[in-house]
């Protein structure tokens, strides 16, 4: 931290005013100058979470693909068919069993169990021809698009939140202030709050996983030099299987949550292989820590642009992945 | 891709010490591309109106747009998904500058001046995303193109003032001069075999051309064209300007074939089909994406009738694309083309060794072209 601000002092300087400036946006009450320029607080707040919560999914699902590709330089561009084989999955188990819990445990098992299956049956027989891995996974997301459609149609699915997380919850954020002088407190629903919860302690294991454990050890050696490592002695084709099957799990798990917040559909593949896409273009790839910044700022992008300029939202996010590859083609975390 | 490197070595000698002239066109001395080119030229007389259109026409224009896609592939290295989109931004312009149904939004500019200026902003719109795209690499490449292709599909549909939403712009106007209803089926198809034979030739002059050596030498060995003193970014960036124009008069040809032109048309799964047509055909010759196109589009036209006559559901339409892609994939590196060159090798070398056994080989094996 402290070498940063040595080495950037004015990248230093501008991020704690923006730092300073959104805490002051959500803590403080609003003037009514601002309230008028820009519209209500609330509004302002709720795009905010949204974003947030947004960008928590986005990790999910960019977290798994960043995985794959950091170990295996395998662009799996069928990962988007995974989370919503995932989200289907989640669905049909939480519509006949009842319970949330379970949809979550069966996801992961059954994509990992799909991704254990796509190691071992196309990627391992033509490792290091990273193309012609993209081209399958192209044909194959093409293949299990299609499968879907058949065996789910083209509805809407959307997997019940369970009954303990429904509705919203009071946060200690003050929108705004009556003329009685009461303050108004946001309101915002619990079960996203608790998705981002679960999100971010995801992302946290895996990162302790990564950096504190042995096979986190021997995985980060993967993704500096895998010839070496597998000379070393280790049995790499096991790491690559284990570390397919976690991205494709945690891939699935995604297409729960996304069922539980938003809605399953044929094309929610292709949307959410092109948000973790940008997101780990922006992020960086192959980078955790990227994945998880690349997700907010993708996710915040996404929502506030959709509440102050919705005819353009999509362009705000494409213009942030145009200037970060023009600025660092590598992606902001990545350390190449 | 080797492969074609290794063709072009040895047909660049031969061609200059014995046939200057010709500068090394391999079409002049084959009588199947003669006779390709005969039946093309007859096809209103063979074909009716349906054929002719759908068929045909459809064929060469996604023919076209795949081919942009086969010159930066197979002669750059650079796998780009955002043709299709770079079409569509120049058929987009066509109905936005030109005159079209929707006249709050259509200029109303007549043709001979609205095409030019879709060609030109949609080159300028594929030159700006190549050189986003050339700052990364191999697979990177796929990404970001992906991206931006997905990015306009969204943009469109999302904007009203200029696209129109997810309506599209419609019935958009076709050109008539000379007393010449040049959307009728007959001229249309002239139109664009002229424009794909155009495009055809121009690409094989550009890869025999300094030019197109060059980018070939940067497909292969970057760091050393470098070296020599090439400028390797100006290079893929002057592809990808190529392949945008080439791809940009496809899009014309399209918004006059369907006479309208929407977000559907340049949805991601549709520059994914650009992809499949040029991995299926072959990338690393210019005949290979034609080829590619036929079999997609008499795939997308004939399957549903030829599931239901297997007794299978025709929606599984997609379903049959994605398996032969996958087994086109897996099975050989340089798609149908590649299959063919394998099968006449294959043959070939056991005609040599036949004539071995009688007594004298004839066989020479490196019979590209």
């Amino acid at each position: 931290m402290t070498r940063f601000v040595e080495r950037h002092p004015a990248w230093a300087l501008i991020v704690i005013v923006a730092i300073a400036l959104a805490l002051w946006l959500t803590l403080a009450v609003w003037p009514p100058g601002l309230e008028e320029a820009i519209g209500r607080k609330r509004v302002f707040l709720n795009a905010v979470f949204n974003g947030i919560t947004l960008g928590g999914l986005y990790f999910l699902v960019a977290s798994g693909f960043t995985l794959i590709f950091g170990l295996m330089r395998n662009v799996n561009l069928a990962h988007g068919s995974l989370y919503l084989f995932g989200g289907y999955v989640g669905y049909a188990i939480s519509a006949s069993t009842g319970s949330w819990l379970l949809s979550f445990i069966v996801a992961f098992i059954l994509t990992a169990l799909v991704g254990v299956l796509l190691q071992l049956i196309v990627f391992r027989r033509m490792e290091g021809q990273d193309l012609r891995q993209t081209m399958v996974t192209i044909g194959l997301s093409i293949v299990f698009a299609d499968l879907m459609l058949w065996a789910c149609g083209g509805d809407f699915y959307q997997i019940q939140t369970p009954n303990w997380l429904i509705g919203p919850i009071e946060l200690p954020l003050v929108t705004a202030v009556k003329s009685s002088g009461e303050p108004v407190y946001l309101r915002y629903p619990l079960v996203r709050l608790v998705i981002f919860a679960a999100s971010v302690v995801i992302g946290l294991a895996m990162w302790l996983a990564l950096n504190r454990t042995r096979i986190g050890m021997i995985i980060r050696a993967g993704v500096d030099d895998r010839d070496i490592l597998a000379a070393t002695g280790v049995r790499i084709q096991l790491v690559f299987v284990l570390v397919f099957a976690l991205g494709a799990g945690l891939a699935g798990i995604a297409g729960v949550v996304g069922g539980t917040f938003q809605s399953l559909s044929p094309g929610e593949d292709i949307r959410f292989l092109l948000a973790s896409l940008v997101v780990v273009i922006v992020g960086g790839m192959g980078s955790i820590p990227g994945a998880a910044l690349g997700a907010l700022i993708i996710g915040l992008a996404e929502q506030l642009g959709s509440v102050y300029i919705p005819t353009y939202a999509i362009v705000v996010t494409f213009l942030i992945m145009v200037l970060v590859l023009a600025v660092r083609p590598q992606g902001l975390l990545a350390r190449r | 891709m080797s492969l074609a490197h290794d063709a072009h070595v040895t047909v660049r000698p031969a061609a200059a010490a014995q046939r200057p002239t010709l500068r090394g066109w391999p079409e002049i001395n084959n009588p199947a591309a003669w006779i390709v080119a005969a039946i093309l030229l007859i096809m209103p007389l063979i074909a009716n109106g349906f054929f002719l259109i759908e068929i045909f026409a459809t064929t060469l224009i996604l023919g076209i747009m795949a081919l942009s896609l086969m010159f930066l592939a197979g002669y750059g290295g650079m796998v780009s998904l955002m043709q299709l989109t770079i079409a569509g931004f120049s058929a987009y312009m066509v109905a936005v500058f030109g005159v079209s149904g929707n006249a709050n939004i259509s200029l109303g500019w007549p043709w001979w001046l609205a095409v030019p200026m879709a060609l030109a902003l949609a080159t300028l719109f594929g030159t700006l995303g190549g050189a986003l795209a050339v700052r990364t690499e191999g697979i990177y490449t796929i990404m970001i193109t992906l991206a931006i292709g997905a990015a306009f599909y969204y943009f469109t549909n999302q904007n009203w003032a200029i696209f129109n939403g997810h309506t599209g712009i419609n019935t958009v106007a076709t050109p008539h001069f000379w007393g010449v209803n040049w959307r009728a089926d007959i001229p249309f198809y002239y139109i664009v075999l002229a424009v794909a034979a155009l495009c055809y030739f121009a690409v094989e002059y550009i890869s025999r051309a300094p030019f197109g050596l060059a980018l070939q030498g940067v497909r292969d060995n970057p760091r050393r064209m470098a070296a020599l003193g090439f400028n390797v970014n100006a290079h893929r960036v002057a592809a990808y300007a190529f392949a945008s124009f080439v791809a940009a008069l496809a899009g014309v040809l399209q918004v006059w074939n369907y006479r309208q032109i929407s977000p559907g048309s340049v949805s991601v799964g549709a520059c994914i089909d650009i992809l499949i047509i040029a991995v299926v055909g072959g990338i690393t010759r210019p005949i290979g994406p034609f080829i590619g196109a036929l079999i997609f589009v008499l795939l997308r036209t004939f399957a549903l009738d030829f599931l239901v006559k297997l007794g299978l559901d025709g929606n599984r339409f997609r379903l049959l694309i994605g398996l032969g892609f996958l087994a086109i994939v897996f099975w050989s590196s340089d798609g149908v083309i590649g299959l063919w060159q394998s099968w006449r090798q294959r043959q070939r070398s056991g005609a040599a060794r036949s004539s071995e056994r009688h007594g004298r080989g004839s066989g020479q094996g490196s019979g590209h072209g």
